[in-house]
């Protein structure tokens, strides 16, 4: 398959490589030409759009574009229809601190005081599980990249992680490379990492969800669009140079070179190189401080395609640019490679004439390689030249905005009712469940050291979770918190969350419970929950199953978000996360993002002085299915725990009060594990251990112990409260009505963690329990 | 010199900053991570931060200098490697040798450089674990005699952030017991040692002692909320206000 027919050729600037090169004119001449549309991922249906769009057969770089534009990654074709309710179901009061909402790189939520907030999740799945390390890597640099194209200063990142069975001898592959990949590129880049999640389940084993989220701080008067506006304005490529990284399906259109000197097998995989992406972030700050740029846009996915397409069709003209003028790593790279390659660590600008020589200036500073590629103009067109020759001639917006659209058909699966009617209670696996005292120390204990619910220190303690100096708090608390402004301690808190199993038990109410947490972990820091991005993680959408578990879950989580009062100013969808017909849990993961007036209203997870009462929050039903507890006995089934938006809003007013108006030392959510893990989490977390009577609870809310501990139902938290405080915490839990009951004391010198009816738990074997599975799986 | 792009500036930022008049660099160089934190220790130690840029070649007026940490080129050769030859790190070779004995700080990537430029013995190497470490490490302070040790009590344990990849202090046995000889061995690591350096060596310090390095990070403990959770979290001040003593009581 080549590019051409008529063996006209072009020369590189150069003149060293000869190419056969597809001009626009040879394409219109020779419309029988039999193109690689097939090879390049494109439908027939797809291929014959595209030339009608063009009235032309393609050329090969045009084909090129096309086919990785309007890919499921760029094109969200399978989604579109769905997303749209992220849009569509917004009220004014979710408007009300939005400054730039979805389609722009990352959403803009405003923080007050002039300042704004920017921030997204994004998934780099497959390239993580064909290599790990830089898939994981690049999955960082890619994120941090679209912060800064907004003008903002990145601060902070985040990992949601799931990868296969814990003891499955491919999982430490990817665990290994993917948490090096994240630590080797992140802690390289200065931006401190604050939380993630790590979750073991083989659904995930042939096809591991590595999620990267970034933020980033902006004075409003930066924030910055990828727009290329103003005939006559210059557009330069700068960063690292472009090689053969990352092309992935382009390269069948490698046979199109003469010679057959240049590497046979290109890398689908982008290499990351940190150092680059750190002087890449300094230097755009500089730009964007002097106001040298008008338009900027990271290159990411389907690299200049993406970037010139995109910067023409949001600009109010066109775009001229030579495409032999891009700098090159691999002189034999062909045009349709070099339009596609995603190599890392590059930006485009548009940049006045004026501002030129400052521009140029700044990249000297930083040692930044750059090149002037061309030019905006006002004739909507799109037009690329090779050394003169033009080899793609489209209307922008064709390439960025029209790819197809398709409404997949969608349909509730024939099995699940039966998933739905299978309970944990009662099941062949409920058998024997613990009771006396020394079985539910035993429970709690092995509860703790499961894959799921042990200590993730051994993968954060390779991050690096200082630099910058403004992390007030940080993994193992409930939601990560950066300082943005150090004169009035104005911050920032994330959390992310995604619970697969109760998503592929109910994807409407799994996606709103994966808010629901994200939301809760926020508001038990203390901060007010304010914006929303979301990663959906989903199999192929072709499988009607799949397509109604994705639905389901956008029009569960866009309804969740209406309620909440919080918007989706951002997010992005994988699909595809399959092993032949087997898909993944679909696993929408969400993110919250939250604002204090002053990070030293921070409330951190664990306790600490003596003698504080504690608190349950909320009421406990038996809502065992889906929990970690059935998961460690094998069993999924049932139906996830009810969905109570109202009672999330309302404990988070009481979190958010009681955090700004010092009536809480601490607070911890209670999700997976129940009050069990929230207990020992709170106890290990300065090793200080309590007193707990749940009687109370067990008579209120007519459960067993072991229900109490275990249960996952929703709207609750666990908060000490010192004793000067508790009347007015009781007070205004009663004002609100909502359901709070003294469950204990904290006890700072025993070493243990005492709970009426289960065996005393010695807080340093709770701990050796707790932190152990990860070493010993792991090394 | 250069102006950082600082989130609110180094200018606009709260701290007593220009009560002594005293005046400490912080240099960066392509891949430096730890700037604006040094720059904000300095401020809270009551100094004026100054920006210093690799490709500087004069100093300006600056009293001492701190090299702060991060991944200076990438590191991609070997730690401190490619930065020891930029044009400011001869100024500040010099510097240091004078007979003014300009006091330097080297944390982390900055003592990697230092020992790159000979200003202090041994290397660092990767740590015996292979893996990046951030923790919170206690230290012992062997030495109150240096420009950035004197308000540290002998003996003194304090806990500040040690994280890095490459921190394995290494040096031949000649060498290590002429450090230990001359009380230039400044920081001890207690209770563990993170990354095999050899006799728990955390920090030294050369001869006249204006010159100190060690691999974990003070900056990231001299603000109370942002530094480590246990111990005072602001244990890591005492260099800073070391340095400006020192400056101070030498101008007097």
């Amino acid at each position: 398959m080549t590019e051409t027919s008529t063996g006209r050729t072009a020369g590189t600037a150069a003149g060293t490589k000869k190419f056969n090169i597809d001009t626009v004119e040879n394409a219109a001449k020779t419309p029988d030409t039999e193109l690689p549309w097939a090879e390049l991922g494109l439908k027939r249906n797809e291929f014959d759009e595209v030339v009608k769009v063009l009235g032309r057969r393609p050329t090969g770089a045009e084909l090129a574009m096309y086919s990785v534009m309007w890919s499921e990654h760029c094109s969200y074709k399978s989604s579109k229809n769905h997303l749209r309710q992220f849009g569509d179901k917004v009220t004014e009061e979710m408007k009300k601190d939005m400054l730039v909402g979805i389609g722009e790189n990352a959403g803009v939520t405003n923080l007050g005081d002039g300042w704004a907030v920017t921030f997204k999740i994004e998934s780099h799945n497959s390239p993580s599980f064909v290599e790990p390390y830089q898939g994981a890597a690049t999955g960082i640099g890619g994120i941090v990249r679209d912060i800064i194209s907004m003008g903002a200063r990145p601060v902070a990142v985040m990992d949601p992680l799931r990868f296969g069975a814990i003891d499955h001898p491919d999982t430490a592959r990817v665990m290994h490379g993917a948490v090096a990949g994240i630590g080797g590129y992140g802690n390289s880049l200065g931006l401190p990492n604050i939380g993630g999640e790590m979750v073991f389940d083989s659904v995930y084993q042939g096809n591991p969800l590595v999620n990267a989220l970034a933020v980033g701080v902006m004075r409003h008067e930066d924030i910055r669009l990828a727009n290329a506006s103003g005939k006559g304005n210059k557009v330069v490529l700068f960063g690292a140079r472009t090689g053969g990284d990352g092309i992935g399906g382009a390269s069948v259109l490698a046979s199109e070179s003469f010679d057959d000197t240049k590497p046979s097998k290109r890398p689908a995989v982008q290499v990351g190189d940190p150092f680059a992406e750190k002087v890449l972030i300094e230097c755009c700050l500089e730009l964007f401080k002097a106001s040298l740029v008008e338009g900027i846009q990271d290159l990411g996915a389907a690299g200049i395609s993406c970037a010139t397409s995109e910067l023409a069709s949001n600009g109010d003209g066109g775009m001229e640019v030579e495409l032999t003028s891009v700098l090159l790593r691999d002189p034999s790279l062909t045009p349709g490679e070099i339009l596609m390659s995603e190599s890392q660590e590059r930006m485009m600008a548009v940049v006045t004439p004026e501002n030129i020589a400052a521009f140029e200036a700044v990249m000297d500073k930083w040692a930044v390689e750059y090149s002037w590629l061309g030019e905006v103009t006002d004739t909507g067109r799109l037009i690329i030249t090779w050394d003169g020759a033009v080899i793609v001639d489209v209307d922008p917006r064709t390439v960025a905005h029209d790819g197809p659209v398709y409404d997949r058909p969608y349909a509730r699966p024939e099995w699940q009712d039966a998933v739905q009617a299978d309970s944990f209670t009662g099941s062949v696996q409920d058998a024997g469940r613990p009771s006396a005292p020394a079985d539910l120390a035993a429970a709690i204990t092995e509860l703790v050291a499961s894959p799921n619910m042990c200590s993730k220190s051994w993968i954060t303690q390779q991050y690096d979770r200082y630099v910058g100096g403004n992390t007030a708090m940080a993994y193992p608390d409930d939601a990560g918190v950066v300082r943005v402004d150090e004169e009035t301690g104005l911050g920032v808190a994330l959390a992310t969350d995604a619970n697969g199993r109760y998503t592929y038990l109910d994807p409407y109410h799994g996606a709103q419970l994966a808010l629901a947490e994200a939301y809760r972990n926020v508001a038990t820091s203390g901060a007010v929950p304010m914006a929303v991005s979301d990663c959906l993680n989903f199999g192929s959408p072709e499988d009607p199953d799949v397509m109604w578990q994705l639905a389901e879950a956008i029009r569960g989580l866009s309804d969740a978000c209406m309620v909440l009062g919080i918007p989706v100013t951002g997010g992005n969808v994988s699909l595809y996360n399959q092993t032949g017909t087997v898909p993944i849990h679909p696993s929408p993961v969400v993110a919250v993002l939250g604002k204090f007036d002053d990070v030293a209203r921070r409330t951190p997870s664990g306790w600490r002085e003596d003698g504080q009462a504690i608190y349950l929050l909320g009421t406990t039903a038996a809502e065992l299915d889906g929990s970690e507890w059935s998961n460690m006995r094998g069993h999924l089934g049932g139906l996830p725990p009810k969905v109570d938006l109202a009672a999330e809003r309302a404990l988070g007013e009481i979190l958010i009060n009681a955090s700004r108006d010092g009536m809480v030392d601490s607070a911890h959510d209670l999700s997976e594990g129940g009050l069990a893990a929230a207990l020992v989490e709170s106890s290990l977390r300065y090793g200080v251990g309590a007193r707990i009577a749940l009687q109370d609870v067990l008579d209120r809310d007519g459960v067993d112990l072991f229900t109490a501990l275990f249960s996952e139902t929703q709207g609750r938290a666990v908060v000490s409260v010192p004793r000067s405080e508790e009347i007015r915490f009781k007070d205004m839990c009663t004002a609100r009505g909502f359901a709070h009951v003294r469950i204990g004391v904290v006890d700072a010198e025993g070493g243990t963690l005492e709970i009426n009816g289960v065996d005393t738990m010695n807080l340093a074997a709770l701990r050796e329990a707790h932190e152990a599975t990860l070493p010993k799986y792991f090394g | 010199m250069t102006e950082l792009p600082l989130i609110g500036g180094t200018a606009d930022a709260p701290g007593p900053g220009t009560l002594t008049g005293a005046r400490i660099g912080v240099i960066t160089f392509p891949g430096t991570l730890d700037d604006r934190d040094a720059a904000r220790a300095v401020r809270l130690a009551g100094a004026t931060p100054v920006a210093l840029w690799h490709a500087d070649t004069t100093l300006g007026d600056v009293d001492a200098v701190v090299i702060p940490g991060g991944f200076s080129y990438g590191d991609y050769l070997r730690a401190g490697a490619i930065a020891r030859f930029a044009p400011l790190m001869s100024v500040i070779i010099d510097a240091a040798n004078s007979d003014a004995r300009l006091p330097v700080l080297g944390i982390c990537n900055g003592f990697q450089i230092l020992t790159e430029s000979h200003l202090l013995p041994g290397s660092m190497i990767k740590n015996d674990h292979l893996k990046f470490m951030c923790r919170d490490q206690i230290l012992r302070v062997e030495n109150t005699t240096t420009a950035w040790t004197r308000d540290y009590a002998a003996g003194q344990e304090i806990t500040v952030p040690l994280k890095n990849q490459d921190g394995q202090y290494l040096a031949d046995e000649k060498t290590l017991d002429a450090l230990e000889a001359e009380g230039r061995v400044v920081f001890r690591y207690v209770g563990f040692n993170p990354n095999g350096s050899r006799r728990d060596i955390a920090g030294i310090s050369n001869a006249a002692g204006n010159v100190v390095g060690l691999m974990p990070h003070p900056e990231h403990a001299v603000e109370t909320g942002f530094g480590p959770e246990l111990g005072s979290s602001t244990d890591g001040l005492g260099f800073f206000t070391s340095v400006l003593n020192k400056i101070v009581g030498d101008n007097k």
